[in-house]
């Protein structure tokens, strides 16, 4: 069995707060009072089948979607909204995205922006949100190529470029911003099976070598196993059973979980 | 001088041509430019203010775009020319401002369904690294979409050219115009209309033929 990378957080200090989390898509109820943690440095998976919200909430904490109820803190600070004598009030973008800059998020279909170069997509956000000069962003970016085994492509297009590489350059693009927490949304479900270990190496080591918080969602469960810290089971909306990856991955209670595990693993 | 009843006089077509030239064409060739500037542009913020501004603001713009297009250029032209030559001397540039506003509202179409086209992903790639909006408008979808509409921006700006003989009806001295002068003048209309139309010819169709191949390099 492969050695567990999983960092052990730290406890009690909260960084990803989730409060009476309610999202609705018109009448449908994705999150029904969702209440969750995760600590800082803590790495959580969100396991399930499709359509029971899990992606959704990696995209809340984005702000990719719009809270329906209830809070998010990061970190202490409120993300969408917060209570302002006992009403609920919105908070503006600019601020919202002040809370984000600590956020990073690795997408299913990489998205890098395909009218910039590997070096232009690295650096776009460090030089015009942290304010780095480019010759510094541009450093780093070096750095950040070579981690995810890049750098002789810094030059290249993004449509040059094999999924693989993509999404290396994807998290690389991620960790140029210095994230505190990094969302994982099924990053290897869009690439073709032989290139899906690459990705997931370069994952591994970020996650032995630094103690960013990370909340995933995937499908490989062997690779949930090795770097969780946590394994959250969901199923329509709410959390049916939670606990350490051994215990979830080998001993489930819940038959629910018994029967999801059966069928992917 | 060959007789006056033939239907084609080569010396009224060599007298003819420098004027259709030099004046004429030069006038219509600066006012397509200009007009296509400005249309480009205007048209640009106008696609962006209807995608992004809060529907208090987009709205009347709709209704402001959808009138101009739904309103005919020469009413559009004497209108203005009517309404503005008190204040402006020039009629070449009332008409160039109504030739780019009129094409500002097709290429706002343009530039909305290019704008459209720049996937969701590219959206929330931007938020996800905490882009500004003006930054993810300027650095991320505007690059995009403009790649998608070069072919019928470029479109819009041969058929503005083609439509510049409009001007004549508030007297810019246009090609159309000009030919039109020097029949009157010499009762001469053969020679110099058909060299106005082939002139137009001379320009637009290899114009559009660039526009074609650029198309298939952008694809």
């Amino acid at each position: 069995m492969p050695e567990n990378t999983a960092h052990p957080g730290v406890p009690g200090v909260p960084h990803i707060e989730f409060r009476d989390v309610v999202k609705k898509f018109g009448d449908n109820t994705v999150l029904d009072d969702l209440n969750f943690t995760v600590t800082k440095g803590e790495r959580v998976t969100l396991i399930g089948p499709s359509g029971s919200g899990k992606t959704t909430i990696l995209r809340l904490v984005m702000t990719l979607e719009e809270l329906t109820g209830g809070y998010i803190d990061i970190a202490g600070n409120p993300l969408q909204y917060e209570e302002q004598g006992g009403k609920r009030v919105r908070i503006p973008d600019k601020r919202r995205r002040r809370t984000t800059t600590d956020i990073g998020m690795v997408f299913q279909h990489f998205n890098l922006f395909p009218n910039m170069t590997v070096m232009e997509n690295i650096i776009e956000a460090p030089v015009n949100v942290m304010g780095l000069k480019k010759a510094e962003a541009e450093a780093k970016a070096e750095t950040l190529l070579d981690k995810v085994g890049m750098g002789w492509k810094k030059d290249a297009r993004p449509s040059e470029l094999s999924g693989g590489q993509q999404q290396r350059i994807a998290i690389a693009r991620a960790l140029a911003m210095d994230p505190e927490i990094l969302l994982l949304d099924e990053v290897t479900s869009a690439l073709d099976p032989e290139l899906v270990g690459e990705v997931l190496a370069v994952l591994k080591d970020i996650a032995a070598e630094t103690d960013i918080s990370m909340l995933i969602v995937t499908h490989e469960m062997q690779f949930a196993r090795e770097v969780s810290d946590r394994v959250m089971m969901f199923d329509k909306g709410s959390v049916i059973e939670e606990g350490l990856p051994d215990k979830i991955f080998s001993e489930p209670e819940n038959q629910r979980t018994q029967d999801f595990l059966r069928a992917v693993l | 001088m060959t007789p006056q009843n033939s239907w084609w006089s080569w010396d009224h077509a060599f007298a003819v041509l420098p004027d259709l030239l030099f004046e004429g064409f030069k006038i219509t060739l600066v006012a397509t430019v200009l007009g296509t500037l400005i249309a480009l542009v205007l048209g640009l913020v106008v696609a962006i203010i209807r995608r992004s501004a809060p529907r208090i603001i987009s709205t009347p713009f709709t209704w402001v775009v959808e009138f101009i297009r739904m309103t005919p250029l020469v009413v559009q032209l004497v209108f203005a020319n009517l309404v503005l030559s008190p204040y402006v001397d020039s009629s070449l540039s009332i008409g160039i401002w109504v030739l780019g506003i009129h094409y500002t509202t097709y290429m706002a179409e343009v530039y909305r369904a290019g704008i459209d086209s720049v996937p969701k992903g590219q959206w929330e790639a931007a938020t996800a690294l905490s882009l500004p909006r003006m930054r993810t408008w300027r650095a991320v979808v505007v690059p995009q979409a403009i790649r998608n509409t070069v072919p019928a921006l470029g479109n819009y700006a041969i058929s503005m050219f083609k439509e510049t003989p409009f001007l004549f009806v508030i007297y810019v001295p246009e090609l159309l115009n000009v030919a039109q002068n020097y029949g009157s003048t010499y009762f001469r209309y053969t020679e110099a209309i058909t060299l106005a139309g082939l002139i137009f010819l001379a320009a637009s169709y290899p114009t559009s033929l660039l526009i074609r191949r650029l198309e298939k390099k952008l694809a």
